[in-house]
Formats: C-alpha cells, structure tokens, sequence
C-alpha cells in the first residue's frame, strides 16, 4: 500500500495550498458590502424569483445515459488489462456483456432519450 | 550517476537513516517531500501558463498580448496573482457559504491530484500506482463535482444552467474518452501509466489514431473548450458556473482550467505520444523530463489552438456528436482493437503495428464516406427545406378570416 502514501499527501497537499490561497484573498481583500453587491449577477436587471431553480429533465436523462455507460466501462477497464489470460472465453464473454449493453443503448436511442428538443 | 533524481532521493533517503528514524517514517518523508517537490514544479508551471494562455491567444487574434512587465511580458502573471489577491471577495445573498468556498479549492486541487500518477521521467512519478488508467478517471470525475457544487451554491441562475450544461457536457464525454483511454490499456496489457509508456516502442499514435483523436475531442469537452464552451457562453450565461466568483476564488478556478488543460496535454502525451520517451531519455532520465514537457506543451498548444479556431455549437448539436457519433465509432474500435490484438498476438511487432494502422486508416475512410453523406443530405435540407419538412399540425395563424 505504500505506493498510495504520495496520493494521500499530495491531496492534502493540494488542498492546502488552494484553501491557503482563498484565505489569503480574504485576508486581504476589502470587504464592503452593499444590498445591491450582495444580489446575484443578472446583467444589471433586478433578480427575480429563486436561484436554484428546477432544470430541464433532459439533463437528468443524460446524466441517467452516463450511469449506464460508466458501469460498462468500469467493468471494461479490469477486463482489457488480463482479458489476453482469460482466452477465449473471457473475450466472448465481454462481447456478449457489451451486446446486452448496445441493445439498451438502441433502445434508448429509439425511444428518443438521445434526442434535445 | 545519469540521473541526478535518483542522487538526491538516495542520498536523502541515507541522510534520513543516519538520523536515526524508523523506515515507516522515512518513507512518509520521502513522499512528502517528492510530493511537495512536484506540487511545487506544477503550480509554478501554473504561473507561467497563463502567460502561455494569453500570448498564444493574442497571437491568434493578431494582437501582441502582455509585453509590459518584465521581458516579453512574463511577469504578468505575478501582477495578475497579486491583483486578485487584492479584490474584494463577494458572497452572494442566499449562496451555501460551505460549499461555495469548497468549490473553487476542490477544483484546483482535484486538478494537482492528476498529476500524481503521470510518469514525468523514467524516474520521475508521484506514485507508481497499478490502476493508474483508472485513478485518472476516478479523480477526473471530481473536478465535475467542484462545478456543479459552484453552480448551485451560487444561487444564480446563470451560474445554475451554466453547471448543468458544462456537467452533462463533461459526464457525455468521458464515455468516449475512457474508452479511448482503454485501447493504450490493451495494447500496453496494464493499467499503470508507467508500464504504458515503457511499452510505447512506437507511440500508440501510430497504432490508435483514432482513439488518439477521440481522446483529444473528449479531453476539449472535458475543459469546456470552444468549440464545446457552452457552460460560459458569454453571449448566453454571461460566464456560467463561476459567475459569482470573484478575487482569488475565481483565479483558482482560471488556474485549475489552464492546469487541466496542461494535465490534458500530458495525458495525451503519455497514452499516445510515448511519454518521456525519446532519444537518450532511458540513459540519461533527466532528458525525459525536457521531452515530456515538449509534448505536454505541444499537445496544450493544439488544444488552445483548437479552442481559438472554432465556433461554439449547440447543446443538442454537442450532445448528438457523443451519444450518436462517438460513443458507437469508439466503441467499434476498441471490439475490433481487441480482436485484431487477439489474432495477432503470434505476429512479429512490426506486423502487428502495421496491422493496428491499417485497421484504423479502413475504419477512418469508412467515417469519413459517413460523414461526408450526412453532410451531404444536411446541406440539401437547409438548401431546399421545403422538400424535407415536416408537417406539425399547426393552427393557422396566417387567416385572419374572422376579422372584419
């Protein structure tokens, strides 16, 4: 495990030196605020209704599509580096894991889940 | 003694034992300090890019860029740093203190993880993980985090649809970029990024061009680089996700994306490009630092000048271009990849490689005959849209029968 020691560190590392960079402008910065600074940005219109808002559905379609396809490669990725050892039945075996994936794919595509309107 | 690195590290490493500490200590010191040591190199090569991003844009757009501070304008970027130091720092009303100030950190420091695993020299390498392939894609995944955590803790319109955006833009992409990540994998036969570039007798541009191409179009998305820089259409959103972000919070998100993009640059380097490799690198390893960074350095410059040549496109025109055109072609070529490797296992290597760019020049003209159609049958349809309409059953507004 000692391999993952410089991960740990660096990640500590790095958000040190980040979170010391926010410090320091805050540090230095002037503070003034005013009702009107403080209102969120909308091109110099007064803001209207909530912030965070409810988006589109589509995002969350794409966001459901990548799910799919992330698992799939997940499972590709241990597969491509040993699939030489497992022979021929491994790689059909993969083939027919990525076929059963490629007709959900089809179907998505079909049903019209690709599309943006 | 070839490689000064090694000199210092064992030298170090004696240093530390003559002090008397135990090896489990010696080992978290040694990290700490190699890491502290490239940390340290990345950011500083952070300074200096957004020199590089400003003189090569200003090149591109025919003016001359910073040329006042110091020569050739090189300290520019101390002054920019300094500036943002020095502005006021606004939380908006109504944003989620928490993790508005987590974003911009986490974005830049998910960032600076990358390069962990990237292997610099022959020597040279944060950690020499074994699922290096997969730890790139895991910490990738992160930096999408930081930007929907900043779209939503901004309480900003803009700042909302401009995450959502840049989100779905980069979750789409990374399909085809992790999958063109894996044809390296197969070829190479490991995960780690040192094997990889160990294994690049010839560079795996020569033998997966088109995952090298899929990979570079998924690593401009990934960025939220024009032509796929809808998440701050200016004329749209005005600056999308970091809208409300301002003083040093801002320059640590401007920093991580120049940093991506550089990180991006040493990616494509390393899985194509052969990495440090190069001559006399294996020798003497400190040459392979000058090599790596050359091709980092020109993979960022083509990035840039891609992002400086494009049009921006539409999110259904973006999107379609993934899900329809490169998910199902690279997924084509890594079965076919995988196949060819399988029967060709027995061959002499300069068969195989052959083999590998044969394959991938057929699959390329096929593409192309595709393409080409599609565009073909999109101009007739903006030429003569009469004949391709389709008819909605529209009430008619044109009759105004009713009036007097």
């Amino acid at each position: 495990m000692s391999e993952y020691l410089p991960l740990v560190v660096l990640f500590i590392l790095s958000t040190l030196v980040a979170a010391i960079a926010v410090a320091l402008g805050h540090l230095f910065g002037p503070r003034r605020p005013t009702e009107r600074k403080l209102q969120p940005y909308e091109s110099g219109m007064t803001p209207f209704g909530p912030g965070t808002r409810r988006m589109p559905v589509r995002f969350y379609l794409v966001a459901v599509l990548f799910i799919l396809f992330d698992i799939e490669v997940v499972f590709f990725i241990p597969w491509a580096v040993v699939y030489r050892k497992l022979g021929l039945f491994g790689f059909v075996e993969m083939l027919l894991f990525a076929g059963i994936l490629e007709i959900a794919f089809v179907y998505a595509w079909k049903k019209g889940a690709l599309e943006w309107e | 003694m070839s490689d000064p690195v090694t000199f210092v590290a064992k030298w170090l490493e004696a240093y530390l034992s003559g002090l008397g500490l135990a090896s489990g200590w010696i080992a978290v010191i040694m990290a700490a300090l190699g890491v502290i040591a490239l940390g340290s190199a990345v950011l500083l090569l952070d300074i200096l890019l957004v020199w590089v991003e400003r003189k090569v844009v200003a090149r591109f757009q025919d003016r001359l860029g910073p040329n006042r501070l110091g020569p050739f304008g090189l300290f520019q970027p101390i002054a920019d740093v300094l500036k943002l130091l020095l502005k006021e720092d606004i939380i908006p009303q109504g944003a989620d203190k928490f993790v508005y100030n987590l974003a911009p950190i986490l974005a830049l420091a998910t960032v600076i993880m990358l390069w962990a695993v990237i292997p610099i020299s022959a020597t040279v390498a944060g950690s020499e993980i074994n699922v290096g392939a997969l730890y790139i894609v895991a910490v990738g995944a992160l930096g999408t985090l930081s930007i929907i955590m900043a779209g939503w803790a901004s309480n900003n319109k803009y700042a909302l649809l401009g995450a959502f955006r840049m989100v779905a833009q980069m979750i789409s992409y990374e399909v085809p970029m992790v999958i063109a990540i894996l044809i390296p994998v197969i070829l190479a036969k490991s995960m780690a990024l040192t094997d990889i570039v160990e294994s690049q007798t010839v560079w795996y541009i020569v033998l997966a061009p088109i995952a090298a191409i899929v990979f570079l179009i998924g690593a401009q998305a990934e960025l939220g680089r024009a032509p796929f820089d809808l998440s701050e259409a200016e004329s749209e959103i005005v600056a999308g996700y970091h809208i409300e972000y301002s003083g040093m919070k801002f320059g640590l998100f401007y920093a991580g994306e120049l940093l991506h993009a550089l990180t991006f640059g040493g990616l494509f380097a390393t899985f194509f490009l052969g990495g440090w490799r190069g001559w006399g690198a294996e020798t003497y390893p400190i040459l392979g630092i000058g090599y790596f960074l050359i091709k980092s350095m020109f993979m960022y410059w083509v990035i840039m000048w891609i992002k400086y040549s494009f049009p921006r496109v539409r999110i259904d025109q973006m999107l379609n271009f993934c899900w329809k055109f490169l998910t199902p072609l690279i997924l084509t070529v890594l079965s076919i990849t995988a196949i060819l490797d399988k029967l060709m296992s027995g061959l002499p290597y300069w068969a195989y490689v052959l083999g590998m760019l044969l394959s991938n020049l057929v699959i390329l003209y096929f593409v192309y005959q595709a393409v080409g159609r599609y565009a073909r049958r999109e101009r007739q349809r903006v030429a003569d849209p009469e004949k391709f309409r389709v008819n909605f059953p529209v009430k008619s507004t044109a009759s105004p029968s009713h009036l007097p």
